[in-house]
């Protein structure tokens, strides 16, 4: 027994080459946009999209694949401090990868349905929690018009719960910083660089203009698939 | 000269003991005006221009930048500070009393954002000059290599910390009274030392607002033309003196 278990702590201890075999880590890579980056206009330019997903979204990755690199480092050599001391990259670069990759499926051209409004049960259960899509879209606007500094705004559902919420993050956190069952449906980038170029500092314009391309079926299957009716 | 020679001891640089120090204060009771015939005195606080026109700092940053900047976004905190206060009681305090009063001990008040954007863009301005950049001489100068080895050592704590400011936010080169040393620190959104007793004696902005016109996400490439080109030395040297001499 004792064995067994100085076995399987030298296991984990020593990676790469232990009793369960070779262990490698993965890094991730910049996802294809499933659009041109034209494809948004006039509601978000070009230009945006471009510096948006190869400059910003990549340098999230390639910050965040550094910080695991350094934390599979210090893993491996047991050093507690550093894994702590890299929390704050890996949320700030992570949580960047991964809010990004839901954004860029959030939007889609007004040519294959951006903008169109939510059907099914996702339309319904907007009416519920909100009233109406209108109402819903102006509290979304309003929390992201006031929100301080940098950060997004979140349409969630709470599969706890089984309602959905309106919430924002701070810098790149993740929705799920707000709580563990939050489920991200649509999020919106309101740090300046998603929408400065063309919107310079009127923040509202981008806001009311960014539903006219919102993809509300991926938000619906999210929906469906995360939150099914019983 | 202020500075009090101590023989024998291997830092000769000292400044006098000062129990406190005032900044320089933008009192808002200065800028009441009356609304003539209803008998209400309204405190507003008045949008600043920089201290050089608009397009002075080209090409490191250019006019456009400045009109939004400071047109619009240093204009909108000082219109909605002044919403925001009217016909309270911070309306009689200095500004700077009124940013430490609404940060609250970190529990931020709603004035708060809006206060210090409003001080911090004021300092940002005077922080530059046309034919900025370069090294400071003097006293700064050996406060500098005393308190971090040399000149581009301090250029490059100051450039980092400002590079890896995650967010909004901002760089600064400050006094701190308590070890009597000069120091970079970084904060973010719209905190700025003044909450935490320091001295502020430069800053970079790194809101995204600042360069995004003129560099788009290039903020290293923004913070070297900025070291190079626009920070102003005598802004940070007199306000260095301020310090010392103990007044505003």
């Amino acid at each position: 027994m004792a064995l067994r278990n100085l076995l399987i702590r030298k296991t984990l201890a020593t990676p790469p080459l232990g009793i369960l075999g070779f262990r490698s880590l993965k890094t991730f890579s910049l996802p294809d946009l499933p659009y041109d980056y034209g494809a948004l206009e006039p509601a978000i330019s070009g230009e945006i999209m471009q510096l948006h997903h190869q400059k910003h979204h990549q340098t999230y990755i390639t910050n965040y694949n550094k910080a695991l690199e350094q934390l599979d480092d210090a893993m491996s050599k047991g050093d507690a401090s550093t894994i702590v001391k890299l929390q704050s990259a890996i949320k700030f670069n992570g949580g960047g990868h991964v809010n990004h990759s839901i954004f860029w499926k959030n939007l889609a051209p007004v040519r294959e349905g951006g903008g169109e409004p939510p059907k099914g049960s996702l339309g319904w259960a907007i009416d519920n929690n909100f009233g109406s899509l209108e109402a819903l879209i102006q509290e979304m606007n309003a929390e992201g018009a006031a929100l301080q500094g940098s950060g997004w705004v979140w349409l969630g559902a709470d599969k706890e719960l089984k309602h959905l919420v309106v919430e924002s993050t701070e810098n790149q956190d993740p929705l799920v910083t707000k709580g563990p069952s939050l489920i991200p449906l649509l999020g919106i980038d309101v740090w300046e660089h998603a929408y400065y170029l063309q919107y310079k500092n009127v923040r509202p314009d981008y806001l009311k203009n960014i539903w006219k391309v919102m993809n509300w079926k991926y938000a619906s299957d999210v929906y469906d698939k995360e939150c099914p009716e019983s | 000269m202020v500075a009090t020679a101590v023989t024998g001891i291997a830092t000769p640089l000292k400044f006098p003991l000062f129990s406190g120090f005032q900044r320089s204060s933008r009192s808002l009771q200065l800028r009441m005006s009356q609304k003539a015939g209803h008998g209400v005195i309204t405190g507003k606080l008045e949008l600043r221009p920089p201290p050089y026109p608009l397009d002075a700092l080209e090409p490191h940053m250019s006019r456009s930048t400045f009109e939004y900047h400071w047109g619009k976004h240093h204009r909108a905190y000082v219109d909605n500070l002044n919403k925001q206060i009217a016909g309270t009681e911070l309306t009689g305090k200095t500004l700077e009393d009124v940013i430490v009063a609404t940060y609250n001990s970190g529990n931020l008040l709603p004035p708060f954002n809006n206060a210090a954007q409003v001080w911090n863009h004021d300092f940002f301005w005077e922080s530059m000059k046309p034919g900025g950049g370069g090294k400071p001489s003097g006293e700064l100068l050996d406060l500098i290599n005393r308190d971090f080895g040399s000149f581009e050592e301090f250029a490059k704590e100051f450039k980092t910390a400002a590079a890896t400011q995650f967010g909004s936010g901002w760089a600064w080169l400050v006094y701190k009274d308590e070890d009597k040393k000069l120091a970079v620190v970084q904060s973010p959104n719209a905190v700025n030392p003044l909450v935490w007793d320091y001295v502020p004696l430069l800053t970079v902005d790194v809101w995204e607002h600042a360069y995004y016109l003129d560099y788009q996400n290039r903020r290293p490439d923004y913070l070297s033309i900025f070291m190079e080109n626009l920070v102003s030395w005598d802004a940070v040297t007199s306000r260095l003196e301020s310090v010392k001499a103990g007044s505003a």
